[in-house]
C-alpha cells in the first residue's frame, strides 16, 4: 500500500481539519490552570483559584459540587444498571425464545430506537407530575433508563444472536435448565457486550442534559450538565472561567472511561463472540 | 438400552419431513443415519434426543415412552459437529458441567471426570480451553462431556465432518472403540458412506424422510435394494447402463451380449449397476471403448472408458497399467457381481 500511495498528504490535510478541534482542547485545558490579562490571549500565570469551587462553599442558590456530582454519579450508575439488566434478559428473549408476537416487539424496538424521544418529552413531564416524581432524581432515572432501552436491547440482541445455538442444546442436553443454560452458558459468551452497553449507558446518563433539565430542574436533583448551564444562566456576571473549570471538571471522568475501556467500547461496534 | 422410533413423524410450519418412520436400534449397537444432506437424518438425531418436538408417533427408550419428555430428562448424551464446547470454561470444567447441574458431590465429579478423561485420553488437556484444543482434541473433550454422565444413548451429528482426512480416521477408530469399551448404543448421523460403514454394525440409509434400507454395511454394498442404495454407497460410484433383454440374452447399449441373466420374461428394459471394481482386464475382454480420463490415487488408478456406443463406464485398478488417455482398450466384466434394476430403480 505504501508504495503508490503517500501518506503525507492525508496527514496534512486531516491535520489542518482537525486544527480547530485542538486548539479548543487546549485552550479549554490551558485557560482553566492560567489566567491571562483581559486583551489577551497569551495566559501570564497558572492558578487553581478557579477550581476553588471544589472546596469553598457553595454560593448562596448555588448546589453544592460534590452532591450534584454524586447526583450525576447516581443518575448515571442506575440508569447504566437498570438498561444492562433489562437488556440482558429481554434481548435473550427476543433473540432465542419463541412467544406470540415476537415480530410485533421486534419491529417496535426498531422503531422506538429510531424514534426521536424529544418530541414525547411533554406527555413525560405530564405523566411524571401526574404521579409525583416531577424534579426527583428517581423520575429522571426511570424516564432516561426507559428512553435507552431500546438501543440496549438491540445491541444486545446482536450479541446473543451470535452465540450459537448448539452451546445451548449441548447445555440442555447436559440435563441443564433453560435459565441455568442463559445464566452458566450463555451470558458468558455476551459479556464484553454487557460490559461495553454498561460502560456506554453511564456515559449517556453522565451527559444527559434535557431530560434533567425539563424534569428536575430544582437544585436536589442537579445533576452536573445542568449545574454547568445554571452557571451561564445566571443573568449579570457571567464567569467564564468557572464555567471552564466546572466543565474539566465534568469532562474528567468521561475522558478517563474512555481511555481505559476503549478496546471494550469497540466490541459494541465488533458484536463479536470471541473474548 | 434398545431405542424404538414407531410412526415417528416430524413437520417443520406445514412441511412434513419424517413421515411414519420405523426404526429399532439394538442394544449396545452402533447404527449409522447415512443419507444426502435434507434427507432428514438431523431432524430425527434432534426428536431422539428432545431438542425437536416429535409430531406425531412414539419414541421408546428400552419401554419407556419418552415422546413427551424434556432433554434434560432423556439422559442422552450428544456430540454435536461443531463440538458445542463452552468455550469460557476450560476442558475439566467442560466435561464436569453436566455432573454440576447434576449436582454430585465435589470429590465424586473429580473422580468421574478423571475417568472419562482416561477413556478418551486427554488427562494432559484438562487445564486447557477449548480454543487452546486442536479439532481433534476438542473432539475427545465433547465426547468425554457426552459420556461423563453415563447416558442411555450417544448421539453423534456428524462428528468427523470438521476434521482434516488424517485426524478423522484417527477418531473414527477412536469413537468406535470408546463406544464398544462402553457398550453404549450410539446413533451416528453422517452423510459420508466410509465413516458409516467403517464405524457401525448396522446403517440406515434415508433418502426424502424415509429409510431406504436398513442393513449390515457389506450386506448394503453387496445387496441393494434399489438404485438409489447402489448409487450413494461405493466410492468411486458405480456407474448404470441401460440395457435389453431379449430371449435368455441381456443386450448392453454397445451390443454386448450377456448370457442366462435369469430375469423373468416380462421385463423387456432395465438398468444394469457396475461397480467399478467389476469391470477391468482381469475378467476377460468383450467390452471395448476409449480411456477418456485417468485419474491416479497412488495406490489405485481411476478410469473413465467411453464405450463404442458413447456410454461411459469406470474402471478401479492397481496402479501400474500402462494406459493413457486415447488409448483403446478391450475388457471384460465380473458377471456374478452385476446389478440389475427396473426402470423405476427398484432391484430386480
Amino acid at each position: 500500500m505504501s508504495h503508490n500511495f503517500r501518506h503525507w498528504p492525508i496527514i496534512v490535510i486531516l491535520s489542518i481539519v482537525s486544527l480547530p478541534l485542538i486548539i479548543m482542547f487546549a485552550f479549554q485545558i490551558i485557560d482553566t490552570f492560567t489566567t491571562h490579562p483581559i486583551d489577551s490571549m497569551i495566559p501570564d500565570r497558572i492558578t487553581f483559584e478557579q477550581f476553588s469551587f471544589l472546596w469553598d462553599e457553595a454560593e448562596t442558590g448555588r448546589a453544592n459540587i460534590w452532591k450534584v456530582t454524586l447526583n450525576t454519579f447516581i443518575f448515571a450508575t442506575t440508569t447504566a444498571v437498570v438498561v444492562c439488566s433489562v437488556s440482558m434478559t429481554t434481548a435473550y428473549a427476543l433473540s432465542r425464545l419463541n412467544f406470540p408476537f415476537r415480530r410485533f416487539f421486534l419491529g417496535g424496538l426498531i422503531i422506538l430506537h429510531a424514534f426521536p424521544t424529544v418530541t414525547l418529552i411533554i406527555a413525560i413531564f405530564l405523566i411524571l407530575q401526574i404521579i409525583g416524581l416531577y424534579d426527583t432524581l428517581l423520575g429522571v432515572i426511570m424516564v432516561k433508563a426507559a428512553l435507552e432501552l431500546p438501543f440496549g436491547i438491540w445491541i444486545m440482541k446482536g450479541f446473543y444472536d451470535n452465540v450459537p445455538w448448539e452451546i445451548e442444546m449441548a447445555g440442555v442436553q447436559d440435563g441443564a435448565s433453560r435459565f441455568t443454560v442463559w445464566w452458566k452458558l450463555v451470558l458468558p459468551q455476551v459479556q464484553p457486550g454487557i460490559f461495553a452497553l454498561m460502560i456506554f449507558s453511564f456515559l449517556s446518563g453522565w451527559s444527559e442534559f434535557l431530560l434533567p433539565q425539563v424534569l428536575a430542574p430544582g437544585n436536589d436533583a442537579q445533576v452536573l450538565s445542568t449545574y454547568l448551564t445554571a452557571l451561564i444562566a445566571d443573568d449579570t456576571k457571567i464567569d467564564f472561567a468557572l464555567f471552564k473549570a466546572v466543565g474539566m471538571f465534568y469532562a474528567i471522568p468521561v475522558i478517563a472511561i474512555y481511555l481505559i475501556f476503549q478496546n471494550k467500547l469497540m466490541n459494541i461496534y465488533g458484536g463479536g463472540t470471541k473474548g | 438400552m434398545q431405542i424404538t422410533l414407531q410412526n415417528f413423524t416430524k413437520t417443520f410450519d406445514d412441511v412434513t419431513v419424517i413421515e411414519d418412520m420405523n426404526l429399532t436400534v439394538k442394544d449396545g449397537e452402533m447404527l449409522a443415519l447415512l443419507g444426502p444432506s435434507g434427507c432428514g437424518k438431523s431432524t430425527t438425531l434432534f426428536a431422539i434426543c428432545g431438542i425437536h418436538r416429535v409430531n406425531g408417533g412414539k419414541i421408546l427408550f428400552g419401554d419407556r415412552d419418552v415422546s413427551d419428555l424434556p432433554s434434560q430428562k432423556r439422559n442422552v448424551g450428544v456430540v454435536f459437529q461443531s463440538y458445542a464446547l463452552y468455550p469460557h470454561m476450560n476442558a475439566y470444567e467442560n466435561i464436569a458441567f453436566p455432573l454440576k447441574v447434576r449436582k454430585d458431590k465435589p470429590a465424586d465429579i473429580k473422580r468421574q471426570v478423571h475417568e472419562i478423561a482416561k477413556l478418551t485420553h486427554i488427562e494432559e488437556l484438562l487445564e486447557r480451553k477449548p480454543g487452546q484444543l486442536s479439532g481433534g482434541q476438542q473432539q475427545r473433550v465433547a465426547l468425554a462431556r457426552a459420556l461423563v454422565r453415563k447416558p442411555d444413548i450417544l448421539l453423534l451429528d456428524e462428528p468427523l465432518a470438521n476434521l482434516d482426512a488424517k485426524l478423522r480416521l484417527e477418531m473414527r477408530a477412536e469413537i468406535r472403540r470408546i463406544q464398544l469399551e462402553t457398550g453404549i448404543t450410539a446413533i451416528l448421523v453422517t452423510h459420508d458412506q466410509v465413516e458409516a460403514m467403517s464405524m457401525c454394525d448396522r446403517i440406515a440409509l434415508m433418502h426424502d424422510g424415509k429409510i431406504v434400507q436398513l442393513d449390515k454395511p457389506s450386506e448394503m454394498y453387496n445387496n441393494p435394494a434399489n438404485k438409489f442404495v447402489a448409487d450413494f454407497l461405493g466410492n468411486p460410484p458405480i456407474t448404470f447402463l441401460d440395457a435389453k433383454h431379449q430371449g435368455d440374452l441381456l443386450v448392453l447399449p454397445n451390443g454386448h451380449e450377456i448370457k442366462n441373466p435369469k430375469l423373468a420374461a416380462s421385463i423387456q428394459s432395465l438398468q444394469v449397476g457396475i461397480r467399478p471394481e467389476c469391470f477391468g482386464p482381469q475378467f476377460g475382454t468383450g467390452i471395448k471403448g476409449v480411456v477418456k480420463f485417468i485419474e491416479k490415487q497412488g495406490r489405485e488408478e481411476l478410469f473413465d472408458i467411453e464405450l463404442t456406443d458413447g456410454s461411459q463406464l469406470r474402471s478401479i485398478q492397481p496402479s501400474g497399467a500402462d494406459l493413457s488417455i486415447g488409448d483403446d482398450v478391450d475388457w471384460g466384466l465380473s458377471l456374478d457381481d452385476l446389478l440389475l434394476f427396473d426402470l423405476q430403480g427398484e432391484r430386480l
